[in-house]
């Protein structure tokens, strides 16, 4: 592998065909935000969809989506932020799988917000999250390579005066075996590119099981600068006369800046300005970060620290609290027969309740954003999961025309859903800029800004009650979910007479997305909605961790009233939706279930839905005092289509040490800001507390599900059942080290 | 002006003594393979060998590293063909790579130190944070490395259409 294989975004456009420049006004996009799950914000540009999918003349783009070389290496575009996940390499696999190239000579390259715009929004979507990167663009990319074959093809029928018909394609070179002749794709692709695109609906895409490419467990494209140092994060950017930012924003969330004192720091040695950001933030520049940083750090600040100051963890979870058994502000998602009655009269009855706190998402590489502002362009590198949302920022930020703003993103030090919503950082770079004009400034936060300014995976409590008939069968249920709106910080306009459907996302009725697996004869299930002024979003896996949580974890309390199996009483009621039970038989056939552990080793169990696709777990788990060994998790994915084995591992094996999170990490909140400062307070999973994963992936090719997020749910739960099965007594307040315990 | 010797090479900066290690490396230097993390030794990412022993660079005075010999993974090998840098390609090692200059810093110096480390070695000396989570890979590709023949990475029972099932272990390579 050489460094070309992988290509962040280039600062200069690089592709020459930028043929109609849109000039759009600012008025012609809006942030429209998005509904779909874990996504959070998107940008809505008012332009049409696949307008322009035709290269301009006399390149090597053979269309927008494949660029072929005279040497036949093969360029593949794609626009979805890489942050770990995969899905450029997947992205690639799809692209090449039409196309039928040479996949020893595939790079992939990034397009940048600007060039995406200014060709109408020929490559779509470049919003990651959600698990939609491989799903929702698969259709797309692999039409993209298939037209790209067909006008290679074509050319080469015109070249040899021969019918498309008798030509054959074998990793980037055409044959025609009547007269034995063979061209490559380098060598006709500038003449491919001027012939005109095949009608997308004429396109007939393979069979995933006639997959060569996708569907195999391939390397991924992006390592070998992974190992040396050598790949470039934003982070890393430098540009000529670049100085460095060092940013406080007000402690208590929704308070201000009141004034500072510069006079102490200003002298110090590198310091070149001290700025006030927005009405809530201050920044130092200096001549190196650790300067600016220190300046920062003994800058006299005060903070208009409002009334949020007086709110309180204790103050959050009273309000929080009171949606539980409250008649307001709530609805019923799904109200089925009569629950009420049918858990009063049952001859036995289970109640519970669950307590989940605020995480934050700690992306391993802080937030940051390199500014460049002039008076008439706007240019930021940032690693964001939404370029265009980034670009709609930028706009906004300067008050310049989007075709003057330049998103150049670059790889992610992960995302988990922080960088996607929203684009604070960008904002924050881009004021900072405007103030410093011609100066590029790189914005980097410290850990301990990182940690206490994020949007957090809200906090929520949930109330489950059930009841048993004599022989141990479910008759009722009753789910209450009460807690903080992601939709009502982020998005209130998907929030529909005041339901907010997501908070209960895997609890749906309706298949395909998030569906409850489980037939119960009488189901009520509800949302209250009890927000505070902690800012919230998308937290990897979102509302499916919690809800998975509770569902599982009650399930398992109900299941030991019943004196039942795990898996019988769960196989039962998963008997009208194969494709939970699928994954769960999967799961329990490869972990061995009801086969004998080692002495005090336990087994728990758990299933859920998310993102599309059916996930399921089994951990085995032992406990000596109050330490907790996780020795082992199975956990079988069936995400409808597998486009690379061993990247869905990857995926899966990350969502254990992500899944810890919900087990030993907890944000709280005291005096109106949060109190955990950096990873000495705010634990991470270690390799020594990680368990030996075994993956079990079984597609049953009829749908496209995600990967990166639906594991995560049944994680915390089938570890938390098996501690249920070691004690004796359920896990209900989370952390762990509410109820003494810590893992080791 | 403060005298280093990095990667072999004698460098002189002009910064305070007191200046992290990484600082000078990332912002003077421009070396920005060495990252980023914490800023309190607590994650790892900034991990870098003085005299053969990891360091995290983050919390290490320049003016403490005068007189050592400084290898950052810009120096670790000059082809990535150190045997850990060998292992994680092998093996597939990292998702966002962030962490892994640290990563491979860490689990070299540990293979500097212990030849043939055991599970428990591993666990001691890998204490850096991989927020996507590569741990089984990294443990695998450490005994990878050392030659242990032990050390499980990837298990994938691959069970298409509900019927056949493989098993794949990422110790095996794939290649199209």
């Amino acid at each position: 592998m050489t460094d070309q294989v992988i290509s962040p975004a280039p600062r200069q456009a690089d592709l020459d065909s930028e043929k109609r420049p849109l000039n759009l006004s600012r008025r012609s996009f809006v942030i429209a935000a998005a509904s779909v799950a874990g996504g959070g914000l998107s940008v809505g540009f008012h332009v049409p969809a696949l307008a322009d999918n035709t290269p301009a003349a006399g390149n090597q783009e053979v269309n927008a989506w494949v660029v072929v070389k005279p040497d036949d290496s093969c360029v593949i575009r794609v626009v979805r932020a890489e942050m770990g996940q995969g899905t450029h390499t997947g992205l690639a696999q799809l692209v090449a799988e039409e196309l039928d190239c040479d996949w020893a000579r595939v790079s992939v390259q990034q397009i940048t917000a600007g060039q995406n715009l200014a060709r109408n929004r020929v490559w779509l979507n470049m919003s990651t999250g959600g698990s939609r990167g491989i799903r929702e663009s698969q259709e797309y990319v692999r039409q993209g390579g298939a037209a790209a074959k067909i006008v290679l093809l074509q050319a080469a029928s015109n070249l040899f005066g021969v019918p498309v018909a008798e030509l054959s394609v074998t990793k980037g070179v055409i044959y025609h075996a009547q007269t034995g002749r063979q061209v490559s794709y380098g060598q006709v692709a500038e003449a491919a590119s001027l012939l005109p695109a095949p009608d997308v609906k004429t396109i007939k895409l393979k069979s995933p099981k006639d997959w060569k490419l996708a569907g195999q467990p391939l390397k991924r494209l992006d390592t070998a600068m992974k190992v040396n140092g050598r790949l470039k994060y934003a982070v890393d950017v430098k540009l000529p006369g670049m100085v460095y930012a060092a940013i406080k924003a007000c402690p208590v969330f929704g308070g201000k800046l009141k004034s500072f004192d510069d006079a102490q720091i200003k002298t110090l040695r590198g310091v070149k300005a001290v700025l006030a950001v927005d009405d809530n933030a201050v920044a130092v520049i200096a001549d190196n970060w650790w300067r600016a940083k220190e300046a920062l750090n003994a800058l006299p600040i005060v903070w208009d620290e409002g009334e949020n100051r007086q709110i309180t963890s204790e103050s959050i979870r009273t309000n929080i609290e009171e949606g539980l058994t409250s008649n307001n502000n709530v609805f019923a998602d799904t109200n089925k027969g009569d629950a009420d009655e049918a858990i009063s009269k049952a001859h036995k009855r289970i109640d519970a309740t669950y307590i989940t706190p605020f995480v934050s998402h700690a992306c391993i590489e802080p937030m940051n954003c390199t500014a460049l502002i002039t008076k008439d362009k706007a240019e930021v590198w940032v690693p964001s999961q939404n370029a265009e949302a980034a670009l709609a920022e930028l706009a906004k930020s300067t008050g310049l025309e989007l075709s003057k703003c330049e998103v150049y993103n670059q790889y992610l030090g992960t995302g988990f859903g922080r960088r996607g919503g929203f684009q604070d950082y960008v904002r924050q770079a881009a004021l900072i800029g405007k103030q410093m004009m011609g100066t590029p400034v790189k914005l980097l936060w410290t850990r301990e800004e990182d940690l206490t300014h994020d949007f957090y995976r809200p906090i929520g409590h949930c109330k489950m009650s059930a009841g048993l008939d004599k022989e141990g069968n479910l008759v009722g249920m009753q789910i209450r979910v009460s807690g903080h709106s992601i939709n009502a910080y982020s998005a209130p306009h998907n929030i529909k007479d005041g339901k907010d459907r997501r908070q209960l996302q895997g609890f749906w009725m309706e298949p395909h997305d998030a569906q409850y697996g489980y037939t119960v004869p009488n189901l009520k299930i509800e949302y209250a909605m009890r927000n505070s002024h902690v800012p919230v979003g998308a937290w990897r896996g979102v509302n499916t961790n919690q809800n998975g949580l509770y569902s599982e974890c009650f399930m398992e309390e109900v299941v030991h009233a019943a004196g039942k199996d795990s898996l019988e009483f769960r196989r039962a009621l998963l008997k009208n939706h194969p494709k939970h039970l699928g994954v769960l038989n999967a799961v329990a056939e490869k972990a061995g279930w009801g086969k004998p552990t080692s002495p005090g080793v336990y087994r728990g169990l758990a299933q859920f839905m998310g993102y599309g696709s059916y996930t399921a777990a089994v951990a085995e788990v032992s406990i000596k005092g109050n330490e907790v060994k996780i020795h082992k998790l199975v956990l079988a994915t069936n995400c409808g289509h597998a486009v690379n084995q061993r990247m869905i591992a990857a995926q899966v094996e990350g969502s254990v040490a992500y899944a810890l999170d919900t087990l030993q990490s907890e944000v709280t909140i005291k005096e109106g800001r949060v109190v955990q400062s950096n990873f000495d307070t705010y634990p991470i999973a270690r390799l020594k507390q990680m368990p030996h994963i075994e993956t079990v992936i079984a597609p049953s090719f009829d749908f496209w599900g995600g990967v990166g997020e639906p594991t995560i749910c049944v994680v915390a739960p089938a570890i938390l059942n098996a501690i249920y099965k070691a004690r004796g007594t359920p896990i209900r307040n989370l952390p762990l080290k509410n109820s003494g315990l810590k893992i080791v | 002006m403060i005298q280093l010797n990095i990667n072999g090479q004698d460098q002189q900066v002009d910064v305070e003594p007191e200046m992290p290690l990484l600082w000078v490396l990332r912002d003077t230097l421009g070396m920005t393979g060495t990252k980023f993390g914490c800023g309190i030794a607590q994650c790892g990412a900034c991990t870098v060998h003085l005299n053969g022993q990891p360091v995290r660079s983050c919390s290490y005075p320049v003016s403490a590293a005068v007189g050592q010999k400084v290898v950052t993974i810009e120096g670790l090998s000059t082809d990535s063909t150190h045997p850990v840098q060998e292992a994680w390609l092998e093996l597939d090692v990292p998702q966002c790579g962030y962490c892994q200059s640290g990563q491979i810093m860490a689990a070299s110096a540990l293979l500097a130190k212990i030849p043939k480390p055991t599970d428990k070695d591993i666990d001691e000396a890998m204490t850096n944070i991989c927020r996507c989570g590569t741990y089984q890979r990294i443990r695998a590709a450490i005994h990878r490395a050392a030659e242990t023949g032990k050390g499980i990475g990837s298990v994938i029972h691959y069970m298409a259409d509900g019927h056949e099932t493989t098993t794949i272990d990422s110790q095996s390579t794939f290649n199209a």
